[in-house]
């Protein structure tokens, strides 16, 4: 993938930790997403999911750089940067199935994550609505001279939104700690790229604003493990902000468990060349060859996370609905502070 | 928490006009020193905004702050109100108070996803895990031909929004303790002030006080007539009640101030008492605050009411520019006379 940027020397190569760490936050994403294909027939997960299979390298090489008080927005796809920073695989299974012990007590739904403590201080499903948050938790950051940094997630599609332009102004403005990370999939729901944008290339119009971007393959979590290592260090050294754009592509439809090239949606060869390059068997090779982890390594690691997932979506399917009287709660805050 | 200790004070004048308790200051003074006190008492509060710290300083309601409080915290903005807004909702998500300046409410329409979509809706739709204490301050401008893109009053649009807060300041009092208050809640406020209001000098306490959100004034008593008016319209709803007087009719004159939450108890006390209602709004009269007003009576005290209540607000059309059309556009004192009349009539 091509290169445009003015970026920061390579850092050292990641430890083997550090790899075995990626693989293992790329396979709890995919089989979070697995088990939510496997559990949408019976009905009881009752709103629409936002898969990111196929994405996962993205999510899992830029929040290993973020550190317990950095803030991240997300999008309506949100699941993988949840579960990358920390949130617990039942709470947001629980939200899904509509319990009170979800993360916002049955009242987002899939699309509306949250959890403070990892930094994720709600999310929109309006596209584009994030983008600005992620840079006034930065303002806010940077105002109270805390060393915080924020990761900002978005869509290919978000970046037509003016929301984006005028966020990155803003940030690029006030040299603000913010890393912009747009995953573009190709699509925005049913509608390519090519169909929406007379530039593809998004990074660009970061550059546009004088913040340092890349280009890079998504599904290359080592790739994007170093790009984010260099834009998690410029935001940090108060440099400003930072882009980049991960390549990659989503595999299932724009919203449910299905495969959408049935319904014409797309090309099915495009979906089978992209499926050939997934991110979380390419890695999973690459640390099996290199003897970082062997098969049977691998295989424990998977029936580990299959097993604590199971486990979150028995909790979270015995947990208690909201008692009806909840609706008409909480519209405001207490007026005290 | 430093806003623990703003109390919310009953020194609370009637109406605006020199007051022999004691200093009086200009509106934008009044606003100007909510902000010093409050930009002084708690980091986290800022203020940005187009022009906030340009000499004419939001026609003198920030004039100077950045120098007392630091361009970091006192910040003009780009022209950029639908992102500024979320950037806004975000440093409040982060812990701040932000209070952001829009010279026109007219431009808030491109703010309007960040406030109905996000802002107004965040605390709820997380089960209470975040709020966002968020001040929006917007002033209507009329007159000298600003036309249908400077001088629309918005309440009605806004006033729909579960989860906002909408005030609507009359008196120099209020304009210093309601902007505090604002500051001081958790919750998204959006202040719409306008330039009439400037003009007014009145009685305001040095001390820092609140006057609380959701508590309307009653202007002045009277037995035959409730007037229910906000803003300048206050003004204009007392000078009908002086002339009434004057021919032995007793109009009470009813401020709501907070539009959301709305005082309804004080509305209903009002009109239970003289039986008869009219609500004037500067907003478009189709679907607007006096028309919620007015079915709020209908519904609560139906067998108070002697008479229909009546609106007298803004004609639903875009503001004309020309200074014979924008007369006629306008509405006031004499429309406030011709509807209490009205009602007075019906028997
Ligand atoms: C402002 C707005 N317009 C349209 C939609 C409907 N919508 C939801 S997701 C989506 C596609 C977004 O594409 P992209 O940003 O590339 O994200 P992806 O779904 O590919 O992850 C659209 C159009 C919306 N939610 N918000
Ligand atoms: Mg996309």
């Amino acid at each position: 993938m091509s290169t445009s940027s003015d970026c920061a020397p390579a850092s050292p190569a990641p430890s083997r930790d550090v790899l075995r760490g990626l693989l293992e936050t790329m396979l709890f994403i995919r089989l979070f997403e697995e088990k939510i294909v496997a559990v949408y027939p019976d009905q009881d997960m009752k709103c629409p999911v936002h898969l990111c299979i196929g994405q996962e390298a993205v999510a899992a090489g830029v929040i290993a750089h973020l550190r317990p008080g950095d803030y991240l927005t997300s999008t309506h796809r949100n699941h993988g940067h949840c579960l990358a920073k920390g949130v617990d695989p039942g709470i947001l299974l629980a939200e899904f199935f509509g319990r009170a012990s979800g993360c916002c007590r049955g009242k987002g739904g899939s699309m509306h994550p949250m959890s403070p403590e990892h930094g994720i201080l709600g999310t929109s499903a309006i596209v584009g609505g994030g983008i600005p948050h992620g840079v006034g938790h930065a303002l806010a950051a940077f105002l109270r001279g805390q060393d915080a940094i924020s990761a900002v997630f978005f869509g290919d599609g978000a970046s037509e939104e003016g929301s984006f332009h005028e966020s990155l102004n803003f940030a690029a403005l006030k040299g603000l700690p913010v890393v912009f990370v747009c995953e573009n999939n190709h699509y925005a729901t049913n509608s390519p790229l090519g169909a929406r944008q007379p530039n593809p290339d998004v990074h660009r119009r970061a550059q546009g604003y004088g913040i340092p971007a890349e280009r890079l393959d998504g599904n290359d979590v080592e790739a994007v493990y170093a790009a984010a290592g260099r834009a998690a260090a410029h935001a940090r050294a108060g440099l400003g902000p930072y882009f980049l754009e991960c390549v990659t592509y989503r595999w299932k439809g724009h919203v449910g468990p299905d495969c959408d090239y049935e319904k014409g949606c797309r090309p099915k060869d495009e979906l089978f060349d992209w499926m050939e390059r997934c991110p979380v068997k390419r890695f999973q090779s690459r640390i099996e060859d290199a003897g970082i982890m062997d098969a049977a390594g691998t295989q424990a690691m998977i029936a580990a996370i299959s097993a604590r997932l199971d486990a979150a979506v028995a909790w979270a399917r015995g947990e208690k609905y909201p008692d009806a009287a909840e609706a008409v709660l909480g519209v405001y805050a207490p007026a005290e502070v | 928490m430093p806003w623990s200790k703003i109390t919310e004070t009953s020194l609370e004048p009637a109406s605006d006009g020199d007051d022999a308790r004691g200093r009086i200051l200009s509106y934008p003074e009044a606003i100007r020193e909510a902000l010093a006190q409050s930009l002084a008492i708690d980091p986290a509060v800022f203020v940005m905004g187009q022009g906030v710290d340009d000499p004419s300083g939001m026609f003198g309601a920030t004039r100077g702050l950045h120098e007392t409080f630091g361009a970091d915290r006192v910040f003009d903005t780009p022209l950029a109100e639908t992102a500024l807004t979320g950037v806004a909702v975000g440093a409040a998500l982060g812990g701040m108070r932000p209070v952001y300046f829009h010279n026109r409410p007219d431009f808030l329409y491109l703010a309007m996803d960040q406030l109905a979509n996000h802002a107004a809706k965040w605390h709820y739709m997380f089960g209470g895990a975040a709020c966002v204490p968020l001040v929006l301050w917007a002033c209507t401008g009329r007159g000298w031909g600003s036309g249908a893109q400077h001088s629309q009053a918005v309440q009605g649009l806004f006033f729909q929004i579960p989860g906002l807060k909408l005030v609507m300041p009359s008196t120099c009092y209020d304009a210093k303790g309601l902007l505090i208050a604002a500051i001081k809640d958790d919750n998204p406020v959006l202040i719409l002030d306008h330039r009439f209001n400037f003009r007014n000098r009145g009685y305001v306490p040095e001390e820092m006080y609140a006057v609380p959100l959701g508590r309307a004034a009653v202007r002045r008593e009277g037995r035959d007539v409730t007037v229910v008016a906000a803003s300048h319209l206050v003004m204009d709803a007392l000078r009908a009640a002086e002339e009434f007087a004057a021919q032995g009719v007793s109009v009470e004159v009813v401020d709501p101030r907070t539009l959301r939450p709305l005082d309804e108890e004080t509305i209903l006390n009002s009109v239970a008492k003289t039986g008869r209602l009219v609500v004037a709004d500067t907003g478009w009269r189709s679907g607007g605050v006096a028309a919620e007003i007015c079915a709020l009576a209908a519904e609560r005290c139906f067998d108070a009411l002697k008479a229909p209540p009546r609106r007298v607000a803004g004609p639903d059309l875009p503001t004309p520019a020309g200074c014979t059309l924008e007369e006629a556009y306008y509405i006031g004192k004499n429309e406030i006379v011709a509807a209490v009349r009205g009602v007075l009539k019906q028997k």
